[in-house]
C-alpha cells in the first residue's frame, strides 16, 4: 500500500515537474518565420515614437533621446528594474541581434540567450504588434548611435531572480495574439486601438494590476494607484474618467501635454507626450477616437 | 495739496498693508499660496489656448497678461517651498523638490525669465503662438520630476 502511494507520488511529481518545465519554457520566433523584407525606416521611427522607447531606454538626464544606453530606474511593488541598453552597440546593446532575436524579445519576452524578460518590459502589449512594424522598428533602432556600457542589474528579492518562474507569469498573461481589428469600430478607431494596445502600451500604466502584477482585464484603462509607489494616482482614461474631454481635448493633450483645465501633464506622461507629439495628427486623432469609443469603466476607488 | 498728500499717504498705507497681507498669507500658508499661483497659470493658459484655437478673439493685452501671470508664478514660487511645507494641504509637491532645490529654483527662474522675454516679443497672434509654445515647454520640466502623479 505504502509502496503504491510512493510510486503514485513520484509519478505525480514527475508529471508536475514536466508540466512546469513545459509551461515555463521560454518561447522564441524562429528565423525561418521571417520572409525577406525591405524595412521602412520612416515607419520604424513612427513605431519608435508611438512606443515611447526613449522614455525608458534613453539614459536619464540626457538631452539626446536617441542614445539608448538605458539605466532608468523603474520602481515597482516587486523591486526596482533598471532598463537595459538597446542602442546598436555590439557588446552592450542589441547591435549583434538578428531580426528573429528582436521579434522574440518583442513578441515572446525572451532574450537571445533564451531566458525570460521581466514584464516591466511591456511585451504583453508588444505581442500585438504587426511583424512589419516590429521589423521596421528594429531597422530604425539600428540607425541610432551605439552607446557603450551596461546598466546595473535589477534590484529584486532573491526568489524573483529565478527567471524561469516568469514562464508561469507568461502562461497567465501572455497569450501571443496579434492585434485583430474590431469590425464594429471605424477604421480610425481601429488604428487608434492598434496604437494604444500595441506599440503605445497605454494600458500598462493606465490599468490596475493584481497582486501577481497582471493587468486586471475587466478594469483595463481605468487607472489606479501609482505602481511606482507614493500616493500618486494614474488617471482613468476610459470615458468614466475623461468622458468630459472632447476629441480635440485628447488630441491636444497628446500633442502639447495641455489639459482642458489649462494644467499640463506631469510625471512619466510628460515624457510620453514628448514622443507622441512626433506622430502625425491623424495618428493622434485615431488614439483619441479609440479612447472615446471605450466603454466607461469604473476602476479602483481613489482614496 | 493737503488732500492729495492725504490720498498718497492712504494709498501708500493700503499698498503696504496689501503687500504685508500677501506676504503673510505666503508665509503662513505657502502651500495654498503656491497652489493659487499654479491655478492662475492654468486659468490663463486656457485663455491662451482659446485665442490660439480661434475660440476667443486675439487681444494683445490679454496675451501679455497670460505671460505676466506665468512670470509672476516663476518669480514668486521659489519662496513658497520652505522646508516645513513638504506635506499637508493636499500638496502634490514631491520630496524631489527639496532634494534638488537648486535645479528646481533654476527651472522656475528660467520659466519667469522666458515668460517676460516672450511678453516683450508678443505683438500679434502669430508672434504670441510662437512665443507661448516655447514658454510652455517649461511646464513639463517641473511637472515631470517634481509633481506627484495625477495626470
Amino acid at each position: 500500500m505504502l509502496r503504491k502511494l510512493v510510486i503514485f507520488a513520484v509519478i505525480l511529481a514527475v508529471i508536475g515537474a514536466a508540466a512546469f518545465w513545459l509551461i515555463t519554457m521560454p518561447a522564441s520566433v524562429p528565423a525561418s518565420a521571417l520572409a525577406p523584407y525591405a524595412p521602412n525606416l520612416e515607419n520604424g521611427a513612427r513605431m519608435f515614437h508611438a512606443g515611447g522607447c526613449a522614455s525608458c531606454h534613453a539614459t536619464p538626464k540626457q538631452e539626446d533621446k536617441t542614445r539608448l544606453g538605458g539605466g532608468l530606474a523603474l520602481k515597482s511593488p516587486f523591486g526596482t528594474f533598471f532598463t537595459p541598453n538597446i542602442s546598436p552597440d555590439g557588446k552592450d546593446g542589441i547591435g549583434n541581434w538578428s531580426e528573429a532575436d528582436f521579434l522574440t524579445a518583442m513578441w515572446k519576452g525572451t532574450s537571445p540567450d533564451g531566458s525570460h524578460y521581466y514584464p516591466a518590459f511591456p511585451y504583453t502589449s508588444y505581442q500585438r504588434m504587426k511583424m512589419e512594424d516590429v521589423r521596421d522598428l528594429f531597422a530604425y533602432l539600428k540607425t541610432l548611435p551605439p552607446v557603450e556600457g551596461k546598466p546595473r542589474d535589477h534590484d529584486l528579492p532573491f526568489y524573483l531572480k529565478i527567471r524561469r518562474l516568469l514562464g508561469g507569469w507568461k502562461f497567465l498573461y501572455l497569450n501571443g495574439r496579434q492585434f485583430q481589428p474590431d469590425p464594429a469600430k471605424s477604421a480610425e478607431e481601429n488604428r487608434g486601438a492598434y496604437l494604444v494596445n500595441g506599440p503605445g502600451h497605454c494600458a500598462e500604466c493606465h490599468s490596475p494590476r493584481n497582486p501577481l502584477g497582471g493587468v486586471i482585464v475587466s478594469e483595463r484603462f481605468a487607472g489606479g494607484p501609482d505602481p511606482e509607489g507614493g500616493d500618486g494616482w494614474i488617471p482613468n482614461i476610459t470615458p468614466a474618467g475623461i468622458g468630459d474631454y472632447s476629441q480635440r481635448d485628447i488630441e491636444r493633450i497628446l500633442e502639447t501635454g495641455e489639459m482642458p483645465n489649462g494644467d499640463s501633464v506631469g510625471g512619466p506622461m510628460a515624457a510620453v507626450v514628448s514622443e507622441i507629439s512626433k506622430l502625425s495628427n491623424e495618428d493622434r486623432a485615431a488614439i483619441a477616437a479609440y479612447l472615446k469609443s471605450l466603454p466607461p469603466v469604473k476602476g479602483p476607488k481613489r482614496p | 495739496m493737503e488732500g492729495a498728500r492725504e490720498m498718497i499717504r492712504t494709498g501708500l498705507a493700503v499698498a503696504v498693508l496689501a503687500f504685508a497681507a500677501t506676504a503673510l498669507v505666503a508665509q503662513s500658508d505657502p502651500i495654498a499660496a503656491r497652489k493659487a499661483l499654479m491655478k492662475a497659470n492654468g486659468d490663463q493658459n486656457k485663455v491662451a489656448t482659446e485665442m490660439l484655437e480661434g475660440k476667443r478673439p486675439f487681444n494683445v493685452d490679454e496675451a501679455k497678461k497670460v505671460l505676466a501671470t506665468f512670470a509672476e508664478a516663476g518669480e514668486k514660487a521659489p519662496a513658497l517651498f520652505p522646508d516645513d511645507s513638504k506635506t499637508g494641504g493636499d500638496t502634490a509637491a514631491l520630496p524631489a523638490i527639496w532634494e534638488n532645490k537648486a535645479d528646481f529654483q533654476a527651472k522656475l527662474a528660467k520659466f519667469a525669465q522666458e515668460s517676460k522675454a516672450a511678453s516683450n516679443a508678443t505683438n500679434d497672434l502669430d508672434s504670441f503662438k510662437i512665443q507661448i509654445t516655447e514658454v510652455r515647454k517649461n511646464c513639463g520640466g517641473c511637472h515631470q520630476t517634481y509633481r506627484k502623479r495625477t495626470s
